[in-house]
């Protein structure tokens, strides 16, 4: 993991102290609330419906033990005792005072921790795979270069003040786990086949009101220019972006209105007009940051586990989450372990002060010290012995955390919707209660088998519905609340939007929809077949029969 | 308008002048980009100095030809977080202009560090805050990340820090 030097510490207590003087002058007033507000946000302080709240980066959603303890202890002191992971691997702490916001800040830089740029107009914590440097499909860990883009970006002076927010993803592996089209820059590795790997640049997707899958305006980056084409991006949409209406604001609109060719021969004048000094620099610093990220020395282990398959059978509900929440490991005998933050009827997302300290427990103890935050929300552990399996489940099962339903109908993502956020139109929360009641049978969602569910509260889609398989977006109807729903969507390699199924439902109907509709899927999938499959296949008529003909 | 240049007020000697009208007879005049390009020959014959008025729709690159006879660019800031002069101010100074640039508009202290730190040097900052205030803001930050900042010895490049002793070879002997 990257370890913080001297000028990192320097740099967050800098900008901490910075921030403190700034609260003191709105404290006294001699800030108004106008100025304060993009002070404030651009240290991730949101005043939301009830209080304020403190988006806490986490750097490409990886964290230590000893961080998540910290977290855990921020929790108790100055909230209430839990935190809410977020869709884009950071953490939120939703009932935050205004004067406490200088000494958290203060808590977290002891841990090599800040809130910089978690909001504002600027460039957001840099997202990647949750598996990086443990999947099995890796090509590259992508965290070396989400820590050179954290260090780039951090302050940059020329890309404060942009039109909009921007949002970075990274993956390393072809298997796209870090949702890369659908970000307003994704980067995407690649291997020729003489050995070398390049990044593919991808410019203009998002979601939001105007979902759009990005396109491609580099095939083959080498390492080394990344800040330097990246720099070029940034500004032609800083002079070119729109700046009139705020829903038009983000990049993806830029390139749609302009053309993706026109957009790229912008950038490429751009990155040929500027001057380019040696890039020798970026080359070191990547190679001291990649220092940082190389592999555990993993044991050399057989592949097969006697105790964990003795293990398995012996404890059906050891079994059934063995089979659900484990991922493929590149290192013989080991798993990647993914905890659900998803448990029937709770908060997609939240996690308590006990639970954060029994994960970082079980990370030190069993698991390298690494824990990973995962945009579906959940807790990944990614490097776990298969020896020690049993062991972590049985510590999760006592914690509450052992829901097995990763990555099926359980699993929903959601945004904190009406309950807390000043922008929602509708609750989000208690429609994900209903569906994870409704499916509550193991042996339901077992059948159902892979599915991504995910909910917006408004359309500015922090649940990411436009790239679920399922998705659900809570808008408001003279003053009642009513969920449309869409499918097709995905986030991966393959990314595609959603389609809407046809008129909303009410709050209460919502969860037999949804049972409609897989029942539905369960009728005409052929073997093998995932939802998101049979729904390429068919279309949307099947369901909408299904769904509107009684209706 | 008082005017900020390396932390002291000093006056503004210059004259704004409109896209219409009469130029005056001497002093230092400020020509909106326009009137630049229409009157180029004759202002460019003029025996004072040459400001240049952008706005930040105006595109950086055009303004190529014209650096050389210029010796003071303004560029605005309609509100605080329009943030289009940061990279058109960056670019002018990629492109060799080292005269004064001069930040207007929306010019508030907690923004003034990026300001210098993408080159500006100059900036109408009207009566609201205290001198004091705006000298603190300017030295927030004693470090950057980014490489190729137009600095005046302020903050230190923390990449560059990191790695101008990598390599023991490419060490210079002290003189003395």
């Amino acid at each position: 993991m990257y370890r913080y030097d001297e000028f990192d510490h320097q740099f967050v207590r800098e900008r901490t102290n910075q921030f403190r003087n700034q609260t003191e002058r709105r404290l006294s007033g001699a800030l108004t609330e106008d100025e304060f507000r993009p002070l404030r946000l651009m240290n991730g302080l949101y005043l939301q419906l009830h209080a304020y709240m403190l988006r806490v980066a986490i750097p490409y959603g990886t964290l230590s033990g000893r961080q998540m303890r910290q977290l855990a202890h921020i929790a108790e002191k100055w909230d209430k005792g839990y935190g809410h992971f977020t869709t884009r691997q950071n953490i939120q702490y939703n009932w935050v005072k205004l004067e406490d916001a200088p000494d958290i800040l203060d808590a977290l830089a002891e841990v090599e921790m800040h809130a910089i740029q978690t909001s504002g107009n600027c460039i957001r914590n840099v997202t990647t795979d949750h598996w990086a440097g443990a999947a099995a499909d890796e090509i590259a860990d992508p965290r070396p270069v989400g820590e050179l883009l954290r260090q780039w970006s951090s302050l940059h002076p020329e890309f404060s003040f942009l039109p909009r927010k921007f949002k970075i993803a990274v993956t390393g592996a072809p298997h796209d786990r870090a949702a890369v089209k659908v970000h307003d820059i994704g980067l995407r590795l690649h291997k020729s086949d003489a050995g070398e790997t390049g990044w593919e640049v991808i410019v203009g997707g998002g979601l939001g009101r105007t979902p759009m899958v990005g396109v491609t305006v580099r095939d083959f980056l080498p390492q080394h220019e990344l800040t330097g084409y990246l720099e070029a991006i940034m500004r032609v949409y800083n002079l070119y972006g729109r700046r009139d209406n705020k829903y038009k604001a983000r990049i993806k609109i830029l390139v749609h209105e302009i053309g993706a060719e026109k957009f790229k021969s912008e950038v490429e004048a751009e990155y040929a007009r500027r001057p380019h000094p040696t890039t020798e620099v970026e080359e070191r610093e990547l190679a001291r940051i990649a220092a940082y990220f190389a592999p555990p020395a993993f044991e050399k282990l057989p592949r097969w586990s006697a105790s964990f398959e003795e293990a398995k059978l012996g404890s059906p509900d050891f079994a059934r989450w063995a089979k659900n929440n484990l991922g493929p490991h590149r290192a013989d005998g080991y798993a990647i372990v993914n905890i659900s933050l998803k448990p029937e009827g709770g908060i997609p997302g939240d996690a308590t002060a006990g639970q954060m300290r029994v994960m970082a427990d079980l990370a030190e103890r069993y698991g390298n010290d690494e824990l990973r935050v995962s945009h579906a929300q959940n807790i990944v552990l990614p490097h776990v012995r298969k020896d020690d399996l049993f062991a972590v489940w049985q510590a999760l099962v006592k914690a509450g955390l052992a829901a097995a339903n990763y990555g099926l109908a359980g699993d929903i993502i959601a945004c904190p919707g009406l309950d807390y956020c000043a922008l929602a139109t509708a609750r989000s929360i208690p429609v994900a209660q209903s569906i994870s009641r409704k499916f509550a049978d193991s042996k339901k969602q077992d059948e159902i088998g892979k599915l991504k569910i995910n909910i917006s509260g408004c359309i500015n889609a922090c649940g990411h519905h436009h790239v679920g398989h399922i998705g659900i977006l809570g808008l408001d109807k003279k003053g009642e609340e009513f969920y449309q729903i869409t499918l097709g969507g995905s986030s991966a390699e393959n990314a595609s939007i959603g389609t809407i199924l046809g008129p909303g439902f009410a709050g209460h109907e919502v969860a037999d929809a949804i049972e409609t509709i897989l029942d539905t899927y369960l009728k005409h999938r052929q073997d093998g077949e995932e939802f998101l499959a049979t729904y390429r296949r068919l279309g949307a008529r099947p369901f909408k029969e299904a769904l509107y003909a009684t209706a | 308008m008082p005017l900020l240049k390396n932390n002291v007020l000093v006056p503004d000697t210059w004259i704004n002048v409109e896209a219409e009208g009469a130029l005056p007879e001497t002093g230092d005049v400020i020509v909106p980009f326009a009137r630049l390009l229409k009157e180029w020959g004759e202002l460019s014959k003029r025996n004072t100095r040459l400001g240049l008025r952008l706005s930040n729709t105006d595109k950086p690159e055009a303004l190529s030809a014209f650096l050389p006879g210029l010796s003071l660019i303004v560029l605005p800031f309609p509100a605080f977080n329009d943030g289009r002069a940061y990279s058109i101010a960056r670019s002018l100074r990629e492109m060799g202009y080292a005269h004064e640039l001069r930040a207007t508009g929306n010019v508030l202290p907690d923004q003034l560090q990026f300001m210098l730190q993408v080159g500006f040097d100059a900036f109408e900052i009207g009566k609201r805050f205290p001198l004091e205030t705006w000298a603190k803001a300017s030295r927030q930050m004693s470090l950057a990340y980014q490489r190729g900042l137009f600095r005046r010895g302020a903050e230190a490049e923390i990449w560059t820090e990191r790695h101008t002793d990598a390599e023991p070879w490419l060490e210079q002997p002290h003189a003395g």
